[in-house]
């Protein structure tokens, strides 16, 4: 199934959460990446039937979504707020989830699904004592229940432990494999890195990439690269540097070097080399601009090029 | 009427504190009437003052407002209501379904305990008791609707149900005499007056008026109701 957004524009009172997003969502695992603050949220929301576009259009497979629950046999949404009843049991949730779809075998359907997220041991016991990565387990378990073509996570992966987070991945990425529509939404490169095949990332409101993740991280890596270096002689080893094509500006400022690598891989194999020709000693080397939102902002100024 | 958002809705509301009020509301109601026997004025005129005063002009708009706004507000609230609607059951039957247990909830905690207070007071004397519980019963029926209609319009439904009860029906209604013909308290004392002989109840609404103004006001407030979840807009939390 594919989710088809046109020219969507969303925006409360003066402020513009999304911003002219045309795109196509097919099967497989698609990742929305974008800063927190980007809007990911918004455009979930817009696919998943709980917010109006202000302008353009979201349809699933031609239909709109926009105020039509039938679409909803076809889509399991994952959402970010906690959105569990803490008096059912995990059992009591994914079943009355089973049964709102009106599936012939409830019993057997959650017991499915909540094999399948691992939550069986704990599964009689009230939700409001799980953890956070157990909640968000049971929700995805409420949201597979009517074994969806769509799925749809908004930030899944937060607040689990690392092998909770695994697992997941591992269950994401071989439901996209079986051919279902599987969009989640994230702001850590990592992870939509290791599920999703093909990425878009949202940056303020815009649609600023798409395409393969490697392609993303190409260019997300070959971006200018800002270090600040402290070493046991600054303008020597500035000297030294500014001799190498790799490193474009190498400004002195208070507490060392900040040196602009042109080509990171070249500088960091070039920078201890350097070093100890000139015979100083470096005593510390940080990005200086490592920040999700220089990278994102490094990506939107590439893409408009 | 969908069953499983009938059993969570009333999982939801009876599981919370404010349960409380709904408990103990018509257990004040019941004890005053006790000790109105009990020091010997269990009158006709205390009777139909209790239950003008206390029953229907207190007990049943604070109980309307626990239980109707009840019933949806607070799941609006933190997004548990998404597991409800992200289903594909149309939005008006959820909205008829918490109507419906919001209304029964009414019965069973207005209703009942008023047709038991005026029955300790008079048994069936002049139909007091009979007849406060069948008004309390109409207007529980309304203030379900209403309040819950205010649960899925604004985040302040609570504000604007208590301005509503005290400022309007019992503040405006009291002084402007037109102010009476919307309030449903007044329809409810209308239901009252007419199955009740008591020549101490007056209801200065019409019968004539309060039934089509109680069955436009329900049926209207839920398909409202209905209309407005189908257009509920959840924004990110980012």
């Amino acid at each position: 199934m594919n989710i088809e957004l046109r020219q969507v524009s969303r925006w409360y009172g003066n402020v513009v959460a999304v911003n002219d997003v045309s795109m196509n969502v097919g099967p497989g695992v698609t990742g929305l990446l974008g800063p927190n603050g980007a809007g990911k949220s918004t455009l979930l929301h817009v696919m998943a039937g709980f917010l109006a576009p202000s302008t353009g259009t979201a349809t699933l497979d031609g239909r709109p979504i926009w105020r039509n629950h039938d679409i909803y046999r076809s889509i399991g949404l994952v959402p970010e707020r906690e959105g569990v009843y803490g008096f059912l049991t995990g059992r009591q949730f994914v079943l009355s989830s089973a049964r709102l779809h009106r599936l012939p075998e409830p019993e057997d359907a959650a017991a499915k699904a909540l094999a399948l997220v691992e939550m069986e041991a704990a599964k009689d016991r009230r939700i409001e004592t799980y953890s956070k990565g157990m909640r968000q387990r049971v929700k995805v378990a409420a949201a597979l229940v009517h074994d969806p073509r769509v799925l749809l996570l908004d930030e899944p992966f937060n607040g689990m432990d690392p092998r909770q987070r695994l697992h997941l991945m591992d269950l994401v990425r071989e439901l996209g494999a079986a051919g279902r529509t599987i969009l989640f939404s994230s702001h850590i490169l990592e992870e939509v890195e290791r599920v999703a095949q093909h990425i878009e990332v949202l940056v303020a409101g815009r649609h600023a990439a798409s395409g393969d993740f490697r392609e993303i991280r190409r260019r997300m890596t070959d971006r200018p690269h800002l270090f600040r270096v402290r070493s046991s002689d600054d303008r020597r080893l500035a000297a030294a540097l500014i001799a190498d094509a790799s490193s474009g500006a190498v400004s002195l400022a208070e507490g060392g070097l900040e040196v602009q690598a042109l080509d990171f891989r070249r500088f960091t194999w070039l920078l201890p080399r350097v070093a100890r020709d000139a015979g100083v000693s470096v005593w510390q080397v940080s990005p200086a601009d490592e920040d999700l939102e220089s990278v994102f902002s490094y990506l939107i100024s590439g893409s408009s090029r | 009427m969908n069953a499983v958002v009938a059993g969570i809705t009333y999982r939801a509301v009876l599981g919370r504190r404010r349960v409380l009020l709904m408990v103990l509301l018509p257990l004040l109601l019941i004890a005053l009437a006790l000790v109105l026997r009990w020091v010997g004025s269990a009158d006709e005129k205390a009777a139909v003052t209790l239950m003008q005063v206390y029953a229907i002009g207190t007990m049943l708009p604070l109980l309307g407002l626990i239980a109707g706004t009840g019933t949806i507000a607070p799941e609006i609230d933190d997004g548990t209501i998404i597991h409800l609607l992200s289903k594909p059951i149309s939005r008006p039957v959820i909205a008829v379904t918490k109507f419906v247990v919001a209304a029964s909830m009414l019965a069973v905690f207005a209703a009942l305990p008023t047709f038991a207070a005026g029955y300790l007071l008079l048994r069936d004397e002049a139909g007091v008791a009979a007849g406060f519980g069948v008004g309390a019963l109409a207007g529980g029926v309304a203030y379900a609707a209403v309040f819950l209609l205010l649960g899925v319009l604004t985040r302040h439904a609570v504000t604007v149900g208590i301005i509503y009860a005290v400022v309007w029906e019992n503040l405006v209604g009291r002084f402007v005499p037109g102010a009476r013909d919307l309030s449903i308290q007044q329809w409810a004392q209308t239901f009252a007056d007419q199955i009740s002989t008591s020549g101490f109840l007056k209801s200065s609404v019409a019968m004539g008026f309060a039934v089509p103004a109680i069955l436009v006001v329900t049926i209207g407030s839920v398909l409202w109701a209905g209309h407005r979840l189908r257009s509920l807009s959840l924004t990110g939390e980012e």
